[in-house]
């Protein structure tokens, strides 16, 4: 059992896994009528790749909208270092070091990859307006400074030739990166990922998978993740939630999971896509 | 001398961020400053300043001004006129209480309040979006027109109404009032112009500016980078508002003398000003000076080629003009929302390529 060890475990491959970074305490989100989230509580830990999986509309982006502070929900508490969360605005989540991208691609089309990706680092430019009017000294460090760390993601994912093209221009799947690479110029203490590699091909999909798994590996980060295709699942994750219709009706490692028969019945036996 | 960015390789971020990143375009534009500050002010006639190049100068900055809140914010405001006028009876009561401070600290100050009342009317934009942000916009416009005639204070109980420009002068050099030579003014509104847009180039190229862009492309996705949207958009306002409240202040002072605050600053300004920068282009530095050229030289040319030349009667002249304008609003809109700054992008990026298309 996880919570036999408070303070971290060692997974198969040798990562060092945390305690407790964010934790979920009965959370209930509704809609009018509907009960998109029904009493759902779980952890996730520091450096840790944690999935949510479940079928269409079983709540899992409402999950990590409430995360993200979109969605206040009506019962429950949030917990992110050791601390309850106040409600907060999203642009206050993000500034604690939570980035996320979205399940439909919300990346700034009017604007090049490298803009794109610089607007990742926004709460940690700090000169003021005068002095970025008059290009001085401070405006023009800071500028250089965060290019050099953008630069460095743009090495990373691979998107270096597209740097200068605006993002409405590029096709789907490098958008997908794009997102990823906004959310990590911000240096994310979490990173929260809605589908990131939904309607990808097989290589695509290494791909992201790779990066992910990288990311977690070379920065630490701790991801939390949503994805459909159980494969990717099975492979990345140390540790699954399966929502259904609202309700969490498995928690696990990816083994217990799959063993778990309200999971088979509510999940793998249903048909899908 | 060809159109080239090979051979001309960036080692730095720095470099590559500059304003212009090729060659050719920045001697361009330093070209175009000496043409500007030395050369023209000999070779420029009276009217040729007075009906050309003044206006055309003021209308670029407020063209900037409107550029920054519409084409990178994407908030839509029809308040230009009304903010104009502000800046304008600022400059006219900052003036005349204190004569002895110099007109160029004045118009700045006009500027700087403004962008205070911009502010003040932006912040419905937190909570009202598109359509009804124009309409709130529009009721500042109407309200500012109506404060202006209504309240005595504003033009110093003159028995006209009006406001009118005493004589001032920069380096013992009068800059306004009747005795002005219009090389001096337009020397004024340059040196003006070159400020504002070099810090507007430089607003939009960094931080700010990416925040702007990013509420204007999306706003949830905006939130969710840390932009807290109520503050990029004020800011927007503040300095949008201090280009349009400069541009007010030159125009009263510098270009007309004297304002009927109805007449000057009436709706049809917020609407000239809002049509120059979508034909120019929206979110384009660039395109606010091509818009702003476009709107001020065509009247002058159809003025010169259909009435004088060939002896059209005025009024269709002017019927004429509206239709020019109103066509290519209709076009540019459905067919360019990038305007002539895009145009000009797209033909200098098949002269980097010329003669060989791939
Ligand atoms: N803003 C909203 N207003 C009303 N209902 C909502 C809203 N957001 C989500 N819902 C409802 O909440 C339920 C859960 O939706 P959610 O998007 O979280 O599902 P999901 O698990 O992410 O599904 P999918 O796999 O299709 O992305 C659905 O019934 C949905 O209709
Ligand atoms: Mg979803």
């Amino acid at each position: 059992m996880l919570d036999a060890n408070p303070e971290g475990y060692t997974t198969a491959d040798g990562r060092k896994i945390g305690g407790v970074l964010m934790e979920m305490r009965n959370i209930t989100l509704r809609f009018g009528g509907v009960k998109a989230i029904t009493d759902i509580s779980f952890d996730i830990r520091e450096g840790e790749i944690r999935a949510i999986i479940g079928p269409n509309g079983a709540g899992k982006s409402s999950m990590l909208n409430v995360i993200s502070g979109f969605y206040v929900p009506q019962e429950g508490e949030v917990w992110f270092h050791g601390q309850r969360r106040a409600p907060m605005k999203p642009y206050e989540v993000a500034r604690q070091g939570i980035a996320r991208t979205f399940q439909n691609i919300a990346l700034f089309d009017g604007m090049s990859v490298l803009d794109n990706i610089m607007t990742g680092r926004l709460t940690m430019m700090k000169t003021g307006l005068f002095s970025q009017a008059l290009w001085w000294g401070r405006a023009q460090a800071e500028e250089t400074e965060h290019r050099e760390k953008v630069e460095r993601i743009i090495d990373f994912l691979e998107i270096q030739s597209i740097r200068k093209t605006p993002v409405g221009r590029l096709p789907y799947g490098l958008k997908k990166r794009v997102e990823l690479a906004r959310a990590l110029a911000a240096e994310p203490k979490l990173l929260l990922l809605d589908e990131p590699m939904a309607g990808m091909n097989v290589e695509e999909k290494e791909d992201m998978s790779r990066f992910i798994l990288d990311v977690n590996d070379e920065f630490g980060t701790t991801i939390a993740l949503i994805e459909h295709d159980m494969g990717v699942v099975m492979d990345l994750s140390d540790r699954v939630v399966v929502m259904d219709y609202g309700k969490k009706i498995g928690d696990g490692t990816p083994d217990e999971v799959r063993a778990n028969q309200a999971v088979i019945d509510a999940y793998l036996g249903v048909a899908h896509d | 001398m060809f159109y080239r960015e090979a051979g001309d390789f960036k080692t730095s971020y720095k470099d590559d961020s500059q304003t212009f990143p090729i060659r050719f375009d920045r001697r361009g534009y330093y070209a175009a400053l000496l043409l500007g500050f030395a050369v023209l002010p000999f070779l420029l006639n009276d009217y040729w300043t007075n009906a050309v190049f003044i206006p055309f100068l003021i209308y670029a900055i407020a063209a900037l001004g409107l550029n920054i809140l519409v084409g990178y914010c994407g908030q839509l405001s029809l308040g230009t006129g009304g903010f104009m006028a502000v800046g304008a009876y600022a400059c006219y009561k900052l003036t005349t209480a204190f004569p002895d401070i110099n007109i160029v600290f004045h118009i700045l100050a006009a500027g700087v309040i403004t962008a205070g009342v911009g502010v003040l009317f932006g912040l419905p934009s937190l909570r009202i979006k598109g359509f009804y942000l124009a309409v709130a916009t529009l009721a500042a416009q109407f309200f500012l027109v109506w404060l202006f005639n209504r309240v005595p204070w504003f033009y110093n109980y003159s028995a006209s109404g009006q406001i009118s420009m005493p004589e001032r002068t920069v380096f013992g050099i009068p800059v306004t009032g009747a005795q002005v030579a219009p090389w001096a003014g337009y020397l004024v509104c340059l040196a003006f112009v070159v400020l504002l847009a070099w810090m507007a180039r430089n607003l939009t190229r960094g931080a700010t500016g990416r925040k702007w862009m990013a509420i204007r492309d999306m706003d949830i996705a905006a939130e969710i980078i840390g932009v807290n949207p109520l503050r990029a958009k004020l800011t927007a306002f503040a300095v949008s508002s201090f280009y349009v409240g400069i541009a007010g202040a030159l125009f009263f002072s510098v270009y007309l003398g004297a304002v009927e605050v109805g007449e000057a600053f009436g709706i049809e300004k917020s609407f000239a000003v809002l049509f120059m920068i979508i034909i120019g282009g929206l979110g384009s530095i660039f395109g606010s000076f091509a818009g702003a050229a476009f709107m001020v030289v065509l009247p002058v040319l159809i003025k010169l080629v259909l009435v004088d030349s060939w002896g059209w009667p005025t009024d269709l002249a002017a019927h004429i003009r509206l239709m020019i304008v109103g066509a290519l609003i209709i076009i540019f809109l459905i067919a360019e929302p990038h305007g002539m700054a895009q145009l000009w992008r797209l033909a200098k990026e098949k002269l980097r390529l010329w003669p060989f298309p791939h």
